[in-house]
């Protein structure tokens, strides 16, 4: 198609008038996120359900690395700040700054995944996999999922940083990057809300019998690394 | 990857095979999803059948008792999420954009996506068949019976992974009516001014995408049991097999209503049009159905009665479930207050809907028996509850999409049914579904547990099982003659004109078959049951209502055009569920196909999002995109082809009809007021308003 439709198409011009006079899109955009909610909280509460109810190691407080995952937490954190600039730079119609904060925003959640690889063979490794015990099999499914969620987002932003190039994000396309950022920061606070139960608060339980022979180990693993 | 949308063109056809295939008309899918899932329902019927003629005789060795627990299953599952459920969706896409007054959903190739999901799953779930490993773990598949140990075939993965497909059918087609019903209404049709059947859609759709979430996770766990060795309901892991109980009726008790709300509120636009009266008491029954909506939240644990929960959680829950029969009640009263000093009209629609509300009654009486825990305890996986069941989602929920079936039946085809062929219907229905169900209470509280394959004589449940076999029978006739009616029906020359049953709805203002873009001119909605208003304000002006609003040619409207990507990337989740049946055994990549559906979404997504939602036409006039064809723009050439007698909007004249007794405005004329029972004045003098 020729190069002025493709424009065309993509810019909403002004909005076709709705009853709520919220655009469909976004309105689509929450609905889901509720949906989404519900998805997170029936994993999470199966997590609680099973929390301590492992039969054998490992348990949380032999294997889970707080200060690490922490940093990457950090991180994570960091890429909605880089989210929040990429629509700011959209509105502005600044066409280089879109495509860095939109590259940005999926590099920082490409290091947050790196981190969880990482994390998931560390605890192969030392012997905890998704059939070991409830405690593995909540928790890979859980965050395992919360991973698969952000590696769509990174292909999503990829998608729209691609769109970017080709210069058809504006103010007027700003919604396609609003979107986006939707999904990303629901995606963030899902994080915040599994940080604080599985590691802050459940990273320190022990089995049953308090398995002394496991012991707790913590930033060592990442100095080890270094 | 828009080179991949230059080099397949749009399709185009307007007829035939590939028109269909590719269309995103929310009528043509609303025809699609009724007719698969009517398909489905003679599937699941066949599936009683045999239950029922295993079950006929006691020591019956017709069928295996392997072949009994598959029947079972299937029967269940097909008519919960392959009928009920796409039945009613076939009424939500066909009816709900033409009630609102839109042009169509506003995600219609989202929706044209959901049918081609819904058509999926059900043939994922079916193809256990070929394979003859059918699910054969009850319709709620109750961990642990469902783990590997105990279901050693992959009839369970079939039956996850189906009901996954499902899931994401339901869910897109869930987030596109709470789209549509919030955004897309007509000007002037505020919430309180929505017809009872899309507010039940708009309930019904927040419900699916609250609850299937639920199920999804809870499949997934038992997936991941099943394929990857967790112990999510394992004992011996650690696992509590009552996880399971909870999610599924987490998700379950919701369902219900989800099965049930939409026939509610089928029912509630039929029986105040073939009483010709507005319905009793509208804003009691749109909270009554929210509050339903609600509670439904509240309740599931009465699955579980005697699962041991302890005192407390069986009170709380006892307390809660017979609390919901309280907004339940109050929407049975209010029929029958509709129809109270009415002019009852007992067409085939109207026999259907007072079905429904008869026999919904006996389900709800029996379902407030089970809702006292000690009296379930005594009726638990009895027979009881399969006439419980039976009672509320066929004598209620089949019932109340019949009565919609012929209720909408003209409007979608432009021709009557047989009125007689149809009343034979309701009749063979009503007596085969008492015959075969009502008996079913006294096996139960005789003893006979439901999902037994065959019994001893001993026990003295010969005669009442031969009895249900026969009332199988009836219903059996009773489908023919249905099918029957509406081959014949198909073929006559269109008699129905654009408003048979003198309707409320604003559907009923646009021509029968509606035109593609349904309203040439988007309606200024004045009030609930504005058609009624609009009608009787013109017959008092003496010039009454005779033609639906006036054709105009279809290219002068925008509307979404075809598209493949829908079509495409349903494939593509297809083949991602159905892969997952084909474990290689190998390391890192045990499924491998599952990828290559995950390529085919990928690639149907990305063309999907770079694909406009209408072609671009000449003059570079566009309303692409976020309107997807639904703009209320004065429709070019429209206006003057418009000769609607007092056409609604501006320089309306309106009349006042006032009761005489209590002095309540009301919005239609009748003889008696619906909010004091007294005599109606005949028309105030006209008001007249400048426009």
């Amino acid at each position: 198609m020729a190069h002025h439709t493709e424009i065309s198409h993509h810019a909403p011009e002004e909005e076709h008038p709705t009853t709520t006079g919220i655009n469909n899109r976004k309105l689509l955009m929450w609905v889901f996120l509720s949906s989404d909610c519900l998805f997170f909280g029936s994993l999470i509460a199966t997590y609680m359900v099973y929390r301590g109810q492992s039969l054998v190691g490992p348990y949380p407080v032999d294997i889970i690395d707080v200060p690490i995952t922490t940093i990457s937490t950090f991180v994570l954190l960091c890429s909605s700040f880089a989210m929040v600039r990429a629509l700011a730079a959209t509105n502005e119609d600044r066409q280089g700054a879109i495509i860095f904060w939109l590259l940005t925003t999926a590099v920082l959640g490409a290091i947050f995944i790196g981190f969880q690889v990482y994390e998931f063979n560390l605890f192969k490794t030392e012997g905890l996999r998704i059939d070991t015990n409830l405690f593995g099999t909540t928790f890979f499914t859980l965050t395992g999922f919360h991973g698969a969620h952000v590696t769509l987002g990174i292909v999503w932003l990829l998608g729209l940083a691609w769109v970017a190039k080709r210069g058809r994000l504006g103010p007027k396309t700003a919604l396609d990057v609003e979107l986006a950022g939707l999904y990303w920061h629901f995606v963030d606070i899902v994080w915040i809300v599994i940080f604080t139960l599985l590691y802050l608060i459940g990273g320190f339980d022990t089995g049953p019998a308090g398995d002394p022979s496991l012991v707790p180990h913590s930033i060592t693993g990442f100095l080890g690394l270094i | 990857m828009a080179t991949l949308t230059d080099v397949i063109d749009r399709p185009t056809s307007q007829s035939g095979l590939w028109s269909w295939i590719t269309t995103v008309d929310h009528k043509r899918i609303g025809v699609l999803y009724g007719v698969t899932a009517f398909i489905f329902l003679l599937l699941g019927g066949i599936e009683a059948g045999i239950i029922r003629l295993q079950l006929s005789v006691p020591d019956s060795t017709l069928v295996s008792a392997d072949t009994f627990n598959q029947m079972f299953t299937m029967h269940g599952t097909t008519m919960i999420f392959l009928v009920i459920m796409p039945l009613s969706a076939s009424f939500f896409n066909f009816v709900i954009p033409l009630a609102i007054g839109a042009r169509d959903v506003a995600f219609p190739r989202l929706n044209a996506f959901s049918y081609w999901v819904f058509l999926f799953g059900g043939l994922l779930l079916n193809a256990s068949f070929l394979t003859n490993q059918a699910p054969d773990a009850g319709w709620f598949s109750y961990a642990n019976l469902t783990e590997k140990p105990f279901s050693a075939n992959q009839g369970l993965d079939y039956w996850a992974l189906g009901l996954q497909v499902l899931g994401v059918s339901s869910l897109a087609a869930a987030f596109n009516f709470i789209v549509t019903i919030v955004n897309m209404r007509a000007p002037g049709m505020s919430l309180m001014r929505m017809p009872l059947f899309v507010w039940m859609t708009l309930v019904t759709s927040i419900l699916l995408v609250l609850a299937f979430p639920v199920i999804t996770v809870g499949l997934i766990e038992l997936t991941f049991d099943r394929n990857f060795g967790t112990n999510f309901f394992v004992p011996e892991g650690g696992g509590d097999p009552i996880l399971w109980q909870h999610l599924f009726w987490v998700f379950g008790h919701p369902e219900v209503y989800i099965l049930i709300l939409p026939a509610m509120g089928i029912v509630s636009e039929v029986l105040p049009t073939f009483s010709r009266k507005p319905l009793f008491g509208y804003p009691v029954v749109v909270f009554s159905g929210v509050v339903i909506g609600i509670m439904g939240w509240a309740v599931w644990s009465h699955h579980m009665f005697t699962v041991g929960l302890g005192p407390v959680a069986v009170t709380v829950f006892m307390i809660t479930t017979m609390l919901i029969a309280v907004p339940t009640g109050v929407k049975i009263f209010n029929w029958i207050g509709t129809l109270w000093g009415g002019q009852v009209d007992l067409k085939t629609a109207m026999l259907f809907a007072l079905g429904f509300v008869a026999l919904f009654i006996v389900g709800g009486l029996s379902g407030v028996s089970h809702a006292v825990a000690p009296s379930d305890n005594q009726q638990q996986d009895t027979y009881y509850i399969v006439a419980h069941i039976h009672y509320v989602l066929f004598g209620g929920a089949l019932f109340g999409i019949f009565a919609g079936v012929y209720y909408w039946f003209p409007k979608l085809t432009g021709k009557l049914f047989h009125e007689g062929l149809g009343k034979l219907h309701f009749w063979l229905y009503f007596i085969g579904m008492n015959v075969t169900f009502f008996p079913m209470h006294y096996l139960g509280l005789n003893g006979m547990p439901r999902r037994i394959y065959t019994y001893a004589s001993e026990f003295g449940w010969d005669g009442l099982n031969m009895l249900a076999s026969l009332g199988y029978l009836v219903l059996f006739v009773g489908t023919l003659i249905f099918i029957v009616n509406v081959l014949i029906s198909l073929r006559k020359e269109p008699d129905a004109g654009h408003d048979p049953w003198d309707a409320p709805g604003l559907e009923w203002s646009i021509a029968s078959p509606p035109p593609s873009y349904n309203f040439a001119k988007i309606p200024e909605v004045e009030g609930l049951d504005h058609y009624w208003i609009v009608k009787r304000r013109a017959a008092a002006e003496g010039r009454p209502v005779t033609e639906p609003e006036a054709y105009v040619d279809p290219s002068t409207i925008h509307m979404p055009d075809p598209s493949y990507w829908p079509l495409v990337t349903a494939i593509g989740v297809l083949i991602l569920a159905g892969g997952m049946l084909f474990d290689t055994g190998w390391d890192y990549i045990r499924f491998p196909i599952p990828f290559i559906g995950g390529i085919i979404c990928f690639i149907g997504i990305i063309a999907w999002a770079n694909e406009p939602p209408a072609k671009e036409h000449a003059g570079g006039d566009h309303h692409a995109e976020g309107g997807h064809g639904m703009e209320h723009h004065p429709a070019t050439a429209t206006a003057a082809v418009m000769e609607r007698p007092a056409g609604a909007g501006a320089g309306a004249v309106t009349v006042r009809l006032l009761c005489s007794n209590c002095g309540n405005q009301l919005s239609s004329s009748f003889r008696f007021c619906p909010y004091c029972g007294g005599a109606v004045e005949s028309p105030a003098e006209p008001d007249h308003q400048e426009g």
